[in-house]
């Protein structure tokens, strides 16, 4: 892993907050040239630092609502690879949108995401449960999210302060 | 009113005539006037706003909910809590390398505006001379004014970078020179003073044995260089009333917290004043504003300051590309362009710039001599709102130029 120099480390903390601040409002922002800024997001993009740019959005908001579990599970690892291969069959189907190795009561936690509740709870029954080295699963479904990735999707603060004030 | 004959009648003296002299005559805050203007009309962008556009940080919003929870709801001791005063103590000689006693020479108070007053009233004898560099905050002559003081305006202009310079002081002073108060970094203009700039003042004040009002609330604010207090100057820390508190640089104008440290007698003095008057601090401003000083909340305003540094960039690359004079302003958070190659006043400039693009911003001349002809635009607002704000001002200033 490498340690980042301090403008890229604003940079990224300028695009985490939106994506689509241009080079030249970063340069500004930030008090360097705009090639400056050009040249750290080219490094930072080819190293993977940043993998994408995509939007946040609130599924709510729309009436083709999806419906989202996290679903627990444990696993007997794999002589020799551990815990990758299964992860990797799991992270493969779409409607994984994340898997992440856990400490704790179990070892991967599968995030799945489905048009409805039978449509997950197929995934589960007929895609994960029957992998070989899946001991077990325990799916909770999200009812409501109310922060995500730093944001809150329905943010009440509003600004209240005077227009003017001395 | 008075009872006439079973009836009630207006009474014949107006309710001005009551009114002491003193307030009376105090002309009413321009930036008040400048207020009314601004209705409330959503499809204004201000650059008016003299405060953080940062929510208190909620850890410390959450340790006064906690506090209350509790039932801590009590006076403090009229100085304020213990605890909060020397954490006060630590992080001024940590941030500032000045050192006082937390429970003689410090205060806390009403926000910094009650430290100012109580200074003012401890020290001004009717007919004394307070000297104030300007343009300023617009508080420090009306104040003074009510104290049955004299102000003095010292002009600063841009040439210097609206620094006071000695030479300037110097000409002001006379035997009933009392007081000076300073405030850098500086609202409105975001002038700072190096070491190297408050050395010559020191000796001035030395030498006119001044007392000194130091209002240091931007202290946190500098970009750039680190701020020296003047306080921390060799020889000043006793003719010195450093004021300051925790409305900008904790993002907590509304909790009314501020504090005065300063030699053990004046400090007592305006404990006086300050114990008749309003007793103590509110505990549970008190409460958040100890939890402000923790190392989570000093890293919570270290993380502020960045933002304010980068929209500081944006707007005054922005102005100087629309063709205003901007300085650097080096703390706080205003610019302060001159608007004078458009040849119109500030207030006029001010107005129209309200009525017909629809940015408001503050007319320099509120802040007194040296005032007119600039504008304040405090860049606590969000990175769009000033592209947008920088926008409309490019789009008018390009519309007065072709008359
Ligand atoms: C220079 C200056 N001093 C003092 C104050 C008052 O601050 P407080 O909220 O601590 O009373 C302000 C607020 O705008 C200010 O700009």
């Amino acid at each position: 892993m490498k340690e980042l120099n301090d403008l890229k480390m604003k940079v990224l903390d300028l695009l985490k907050e939106d994506a689509r601040r241009s080079p030249s409002l970063l340069a500004t922002l930030l008090g360097v040239s705009e090639d400056e800024v050009t040249t750290a997001i080219a490094e930072l993009e080819s190293d993977h630092v940043i993998v994408k740019y995509s939007a946040v959005v609130n599924w709510s908001k729309i009436e083709d609502e999806k419906v989202t579990a996290l679903i627990e599970v444990q696993i007997t690892p794999e002589r020799g690879r551990g815990f990758e291969g299964i992860a990797e069959r799991i992270y493969l189907y779409p409607q994984v949108k994340s898997v992440y190795l856990m400490s704790g009561a179990y070892d991967l936690l599968v995030e799945v995401e489905g048009h409805n509740l039978r449509e997950v709870a197929n995934f589960v029954s007929e895609k994960l449960s029957p992998i070989e080295s899946v001991l077990s699963t325990k799916t909770n479904f999200i009812l409501k999210k109310y922060k995500q990735d730093g944001i809150i999707l329905e943010d009440h603060e509003e600004d209240t302060r005077l227009m003017i004030s001395p | 009113m008075i009872l006439d004959e079973g009836r009630v009648t207006e009474h014949k003296k107006s309710m001005e005539s009551y009114l002491a002299p003193l307030v009376r005559e105090i002309a009413p805050s321009g930036i008040r006037k400048f207020f009314d203007l601004v209705s409330a009309n959503k499809d204004i962008i201000t650059l008016g706003v003299g405060e953080p556009d940062f929510v208190t940080p909620w850890h410390v919003r959450e340790a006064c909910v906690y506090s209350l929870e509790r039932g801590r709801t009590g006076y403090t001791s009229n100085a304020g809590m213990p605890e909060l005063r020397e954490a006060i103590g630590r992080y001024l000689e940590e941030s500032f390398q000045v050192k006082y006693e937390p429970l003689k020479q410090i205060l806390v108070t009403v926000g910094g505006s009650e430290a100012i007053d109580l200074a003012l009233r401890a020290l001004i004898v009717p007919g004394d001379e307070i000297l104030i560099p300007e343009p300023c905050y617009i508080s420090y002559s009306p104040i003074t004014a009510i104290g049955g003081g004299v102000p003095i305006g010292i002009e600063t202009t841009s040439e210097n970078g609206f620094k006071l310079t000695a030479e300037a002081l110097e000409a002001k002073i006379t035997p009933k020179s009392k007081v000076l108060i300073l405030c850098y970094p500086s609202n409105p203009t975001g002038a700072i003073m190096t070491y190297e700039d408050w050395l010559p003042i020191a000796k001035v004040v030395e030498k006119h044995d001044l007392i000194v009002i130091s209002d240091e609330i931007y202290a946190e604010l500098t970009y750039g260089e680190k701020h020296v207090s003047f306080a921390s100057i060799p020889g000043m820390k006793d003719r010195t009333v450093l004021v300051s508190g925790f409305s900008k640089a904790f993002a907590m104008t509304g909790w009314r917290m501020g504090y005065a440290c300063a030699h053990e007698d004046l400090i007592a003095a305006m404990l006086k004043i300050h114990q008749y008057t309003v007793m103590c601090a509110p505990v549970m401003g008190q409460v958040a504003a100890l939890e402000a000083l923790t190392t989570n909340g000093l890293e919570e305003k270290d993380r502020m300051m960045e933002s304010y540094n980068q929209r500081r960039r944006l707007v005054v690359q922005g102005l100087r590309d629309i063709g205003l004079d901007c300085h650097e302003p080096q703390g706080a958070f205003y610019a302060f362009p001159s608007i004078q190659s458009t040849g119109l006043s500030s207030d006029d400039f001010a107005q129209r710039l309200l009525v017909e693009a629809k940015v408001a911003a503050v007319p320099g001349n509120v802040f007194g001599l040296g005032g007119d002809g600039f504008l304040r635009c405090s860049y606590a607002t969000s990175v769009a709102q000033l592209t947008e704000a920088l926008d409309r001002i490019g789009r008018f200033v390009e519309k007065l130029k072709k008359g």
